[in-house]
């Protein structure tokens, strides 16, 4: 087991670095930078800045190095010191500004993942054990809708929903008194109070694939001998069901909870985007869109590099339920 | 338990009996006979069909289907709701659908402007009315369109899903978007067929270290959250590109990640095929390795290939309307369901005209239909199953 979980560590390695490369990448693949549209924008105020000016800024930025030695101080940085890079346009270092919207999105996406996890495991095993029944076509039509709408929209129709109907304007994380105040148990609390609406949101979408998927798995695993074997050993149908078919049913839900993750983040993203909720969706989404580079790319790779340690943590899951996996892996 | 045992065979009789060829018919039918018989029987997935045919063919004659320019703007038009469609006059006589004329007015409380019914002036909905010219394809001039009524648009002109905030008719830029949402998701899948044939094949046909890097390369790519890597990939796309660059960019970077979907169905399949006797069979009589693939790997996994594309679609449709939803798709002058859901964005104008939010009908329903057309293919791809 130990040597498994030391394997897999050390093959995240690589993951990691490649992950890394790619963020950077990303961040570098936009036309310009930050530094000339910030210029331009000085000079469109009015404000003179001569080249002597510009020369120092970017020998402040580190603008004017080659891209591999960028990429390798963006490194060193996070690596040695932990910092992450100077957010150009908040200027402000960006470890201040991304921990705890990194923390509110993998909040909200694990509290998602056990939603409908809650949700589906009994649906699907009803639809699954009385299939062609009318709940079953119930269910099933729901979670076609449910995979169908996508959740941006979801969000959009239910803020105009509480808006047209109960009048309440549902955006914004925190209420208005809390969203610069500094982090107390008060403003958790207020956090939490918000937080169920994307929750809700984004597990319509994860729901509908997991009922659909735990549907057919289970449908295949209750015509197998041991079934049978089991019931004609008189066990109650109830434990019968619960203990063997859907474990083994369940399995690839285990397995693939870093993709869920992933889809979460991205659903996430969007969803916080429309609500405008302080998670890292929208600081991302501005980030590039005003070429904030270090800001970007450390939003890219911290969610990326989060997903590949949840499915580590998974995959570790995984192989501690079921043997056969260690063995072979 | 029992009742589900009686019913399999039952089912699986059910071609026999829809056959006028009787009982043999079903073991001399050729491979897409049978595949088509159990896809009949997924009603949902047959309507869903008809559904995605109106879709396209609408994509390919949109000019004609949208009654108006979608470019025409009238601010006389803001933000007008739909046009009520009647089949009954002030005095009870039912005929032909028609609407009334639309006068505008000023809300005297809150100054906001109002549409009433002028039950004086009648415009009859015709098929086929003399509209606004156009060109078909870029190629053929004509004014033909395939409903409307013949009023000139700056008198009245017919809204089915009311108007956006430039008073611009809502339906003909569904319409219109239809042609960039719906398309995108054919030719990205195309792109992610070519990679994920590539690598998959590859992949499971030699199997060993190709096959472990390959499928380390999988797993990689899909641990990381699609929509952050989507959105700095798109916002590296020049703003200042054409449309039709901007939308193969799209396509492109869409299809980067959803290959690998494809690439693990293909690699299963091979690999499941490999030990097949008809393939060792075909290696004994000396055929050579892509005979064996093209030849007689390839037929038996198309239908699976068929259907997995199928369902990745909805997904790249999703993602587009989800990029240019938030401004890092496809911009302001193309069309699509993505840019026109833009305007939703704004709570104020969605609480004032809810039917900003249609596009996202047109979205959900073309997904629904691609899901279950696809799920209807799974479901056929194996004829022999069960």
């Amino acid at each position: 087991m130990l040597q498994y979980i030391l394997r897999r560590v050390l093959l995240m390695i690589p993951t990691l670095f490649v992950i890394s490369l790619i963020s950077f990448a990303i961040i570098q693949l936009p036309p310009g930078d930050f530094l000339s549209s910030y210029v331009a924008q000085l000079r469109a105020q009015g404000e003179n800045i001569d080249a002597a000016q510009i020369a120092i800024l970017e020998e402040q930025y580190g603008l004017n190095q080659p891209i591999y030695v960028q990429y390798w101080k963006w490194m060193r940085g996070i690596l040695l010191r932990g910092d992450w890079g100077r957010s150009f346009e908040w200027n402000k270092p960006v470890s201040e500004l991304i921990w705890d919207r990194l923390g509110v999105t993998m909040l909200i996406s694990v509290l998602t993942i056990l939603l409908s996890w809650a949700i589906a495991i009994p649906a699907g095993v009803y639809a699954a054990t009385h299939q062609y029944s009318f709940l079953d076509y119930l269910m099933s039509f729901i979670s076609f809708v449910g995979l169908g709408t996508p959740s941006f929209l979801v969000a959009l129709i239910f803020m105009w929903v509480m808006l047209s109907v109960f009048g309440v304007n549902i955006s914004g994380l925190y209420s208005p008194e809390f969203v610069s105040a500094p982090w107390s148990i008060a403003k958790f609390l207020n956090m939490l109070s918000h937080i169920w609406l994307p929750v809700v949101i984004l597990a319509v979408d994860n729901t509908a694939g997991v009922i659909r998927t735990l549907r057919a798995n289970l449908l295949d695993e209750l015509n197998k001998p041991y079934v049978e074997t089991a019931r004609a050993k008189g066990v109650r149908e109830t434990t019968l069901i619960w203990k063997y078919p859907v474990r083994v049913a369940l399995n690839p839900f285990f397995s693939t909870v870093g993709w869920t993750l992933a889809a979460l983040v991205s659903g996430e993203t969007l969803v916080s985007v429309v609500l405008s909720y302080q998670t890292s969706g929208p600081m991302l989404l501005r980030a590039l869109t005003s070429q904030d580079m270090y800001l970007a790319g450390s939003f890219i790779l911290l969610l990326s590099t989060l997903t590949v340690i949840g499915t580590l943590i998974s995959d570790i899951l995984l192989a501690w339920a079921d043997p056969r996996i260690r063995m072979e892996g | 338990m029992a009742t589900e045992e009686m019913q399999r065979p039952l089912e699986a009789e059910q071609p026999l009996r829809t056959t006028e060829r009787g009982a043999e018919g079903v073991y001399v039918a050729p491979q897409w006979k049978l595949m088509y018989w159990r896809f009949r029987k997924h009603k949902m997935a047959v309507a869903s069909v008809f559904v995605l045919a109106v879709c396209y063919l609408t994509v390919l004659f949109c000019e004609f289907v949208a009654p108006y320019d979608p470019e025409v703007f009238s601010t006389r038009y803001t933000l007008a709701p739909p046009t009520r469609i009647h089949i009954r006059d002030t005095d009870g006589n039912f005929r032909l659908p028609f609407v009334y004329g639309m006068k505008r007015d000023r809300d005297p409380v809150t100054l906001r402007p109002t549409f009433v019914e002028d039950t004086s002036v009648i415009h009859p909905i015709k098929l086929f009315v003399q509209g606004s010219p156009y060109k078909l394809w870029g190629i053929i001039p004509s004014n033909l369109h395939l409903f409307g009524i013949e009023t000139a648009p700056e008198e009245q002109m017919l809204f089915l899903v009311g108007a956006d905030r430039l008073g611009r008719d809502l339906f003909s830029r569904i319409v219109y978007g239809a042609r960039i949402s719906l398309t995108i998701g054919l030719v990205g899948v195309l792109l992610s067929l070519i990679f994920g044939i590539i690598l998959g094949g590859v992949s499971g046909y030699y199997g060993g270290m190709v096959d472990n890097v390959v499928q380390r390369i999988i797993e990689f790519v899909r641990s990381i959250p699609a929509i952050p890597l989507w959105m700095g990939l798109s916002a590296a796309l020049p703003p200042n590109w054409p449309v039709v660059w901007v939308y193969f960019g799209i396509t492109v970077i869409l299809s980067l990640i959803s290959w690998t979907g494809l690439a693990r169905v293909v690699r299963g399949r091979f690999l499941a095929l490999r030990e097949e006797d008809f393939v060792l069979a075909a290696r004994l009589v000396g055929s050579s390795e892509m005979r064996i693939i093209l030849r007689h790997m390839v037929p038996s996994f198309l239908s699976y290939i068929i259907a997995t594309l199928t369902l990745a679609i909805p997904g790249m449709i999703l993602a587009e309307t989800g990029l240019s939803f938030i401004g890092l798709g496809l911009r302001a002058p193309a069309i699509s369901w993505g840019v026109l859901l833009q305007e939703a964005q704004n709570l104020r104008s969605v609480a004032l005209a809810p039917w900003v939010l249609s596009p996202g009908l047109a979205v959900v329903i073309s997904i629904l239909a691609f899901n279950f057309v696809g799920d209807g293919l799974r479901d056929a791809a194996d004829p022999y199953s069960r």
